[in-house]
């Protein structure tokens, strides 16, 4: 491979992506309305148009003649890079929508530091996506206050969530070594410096919507290196089912 | 849930110079959600540059069955209807 470091770095971001939009794919028709149904596929597409550019630039680099397919299809489980707070399930539309705001305001940051990349793909893609960001972060921060300052049970189901899920907001700005090198190649975005800017984001939204700020200190960690939680299997089972069924298909 | 949201109607303007188009309906909580959804429901191909949002039970609609003295003006008075000027083809949208 001609550059091992970028192409992990690539997939770093893009699994995120692929594996929070499947999320979201999954509740296309489930949605609790119409309206808001149509808008969490709209995301999940976004997401799953920004994995695609990843992922052909990722197969490039790679050098293998695989596609972009193969990619997102036929690894195995441990080499999904994905944080742990993407294939979270989706426990109720509170949940999914904490998720994503969780995700939105880390995703949006990352997109804004990549889209000044020495690498000019990876700006490019970045510089395209901030738009696309910026709406889901407007959209799921919405719905937490919503929810949030909504009735007593919102309220409460909408806390839950947030507490839930902030023990796995730390992993986001672990850097791998992929990620070290490519800081200081001036092609990859050092989350760990912003990582005060998103707890302050999130901390203002979240007092806003009358949550309390989870004051745990415990952080689950690991999908960066592959160790996923026990939600990742079958969430690639349902990803995966038609390539390894039916090899090579397409539509 | 959807039930208790109130019933809102969209309009969308396709681009500038154009006047605002009746584009359907949907349900939201508020404005604010119904300016969101029907920017997904609506204009994510971009189909307009400019929405507004109107509460549909703001609006009055006529009768359906007053439509012979509303809407069917006596055809003798020719005078009334401006069918004898030739449009130029630079005037579009008339």
């Amino acid at each position: 491979m001609n550059n091992k470091d970028l192409y992990n770095y690539i997939l770093g971001i893009a699994d995120n992506s692929l594996i929070l939009g499947q999320r979201l794919g999954e509740l296309c028709g489930h949605g609790p309305t119409l309206e808001t149904d149509i808008a969490g596929t709209n995301i999940s597409l976004d997401l799953i148009g920004q994995t695609r550019s990843y992922y052909q630039y990722a197969a490039k680099i790679q050098g293998e003649g695989k596609s972009e397919d193969d990619i997102a299809f036929l690894r195995l489980e441990r080499d999904y890079k994905n944080v742990l707070l993407v294939e979270q399930p989706n426990t109720h539309f509170g949940y999914v929508m904490g998720r994503q705001y969780l995700f939105d305001v880390y995703h949006l940051l990352l997109m804004q530091g990549l889209a000044n990349s020495a690498d000019e793909t990876l700006a490019a893609i970045a510089k395209k996506g901030i738009k696309e960001v910026s709406y889901h972060k407007r959209f799921s921060g919405d719905w937490v206050k919503r929810l949030g300052d909504g009735t007593e049970e919102s309220n409460e189901k909408m806390q839950e969530a947030i507490d839930d899920l902030w023990t796995y907001t730390d992993e986001l700005f672990d850097l791998t070594e992929s990620d070290e090198k490519m800081i200081s190649e001036g092609i990859g975005v050092d989350a760990s410096a912003f990582k005060n800017q998103y707890y302050d984001e999130v901390t203002a939204l979240l007092k806003e919507a009358n949550l309390q700020v989870p004051e745990g200190k415990y952080f689950i960690r690991g999908g960066k290196k592959g160790v996923h939680s026990e939600h990742m299997g079958y969430l690639l089972a349902d990803l995966q089912y038609m390539q390894r069924t039916y090899p090579n298909m397409e539509w | 849930m959807s039930k208790n949201w109130p019933l809102w109607e969209i309009f969308v303007r396709s681009k500038n110079g154009l006047e605002h188009r009746h584009f359907g309906s949907l349900h939201a909580a508020d404005a604010e959600m119904a300016l969101a959804n029907a920017r997904d429901v609506y204009t994510r191909r971009s189909e307009g540059v400019s929405i507004w949002v109107v509460e549909s039970k703001h609006i009055t609609a006529s009768n359906p069955a007053d439509n012979g003295e509303l809407f069917e003006p006596a055809q003798d008075k020719v005078y009334r209807h401006p069918t004898f000027y030739d449009l130029p083809d630079e005037v579009k949208h008339m």
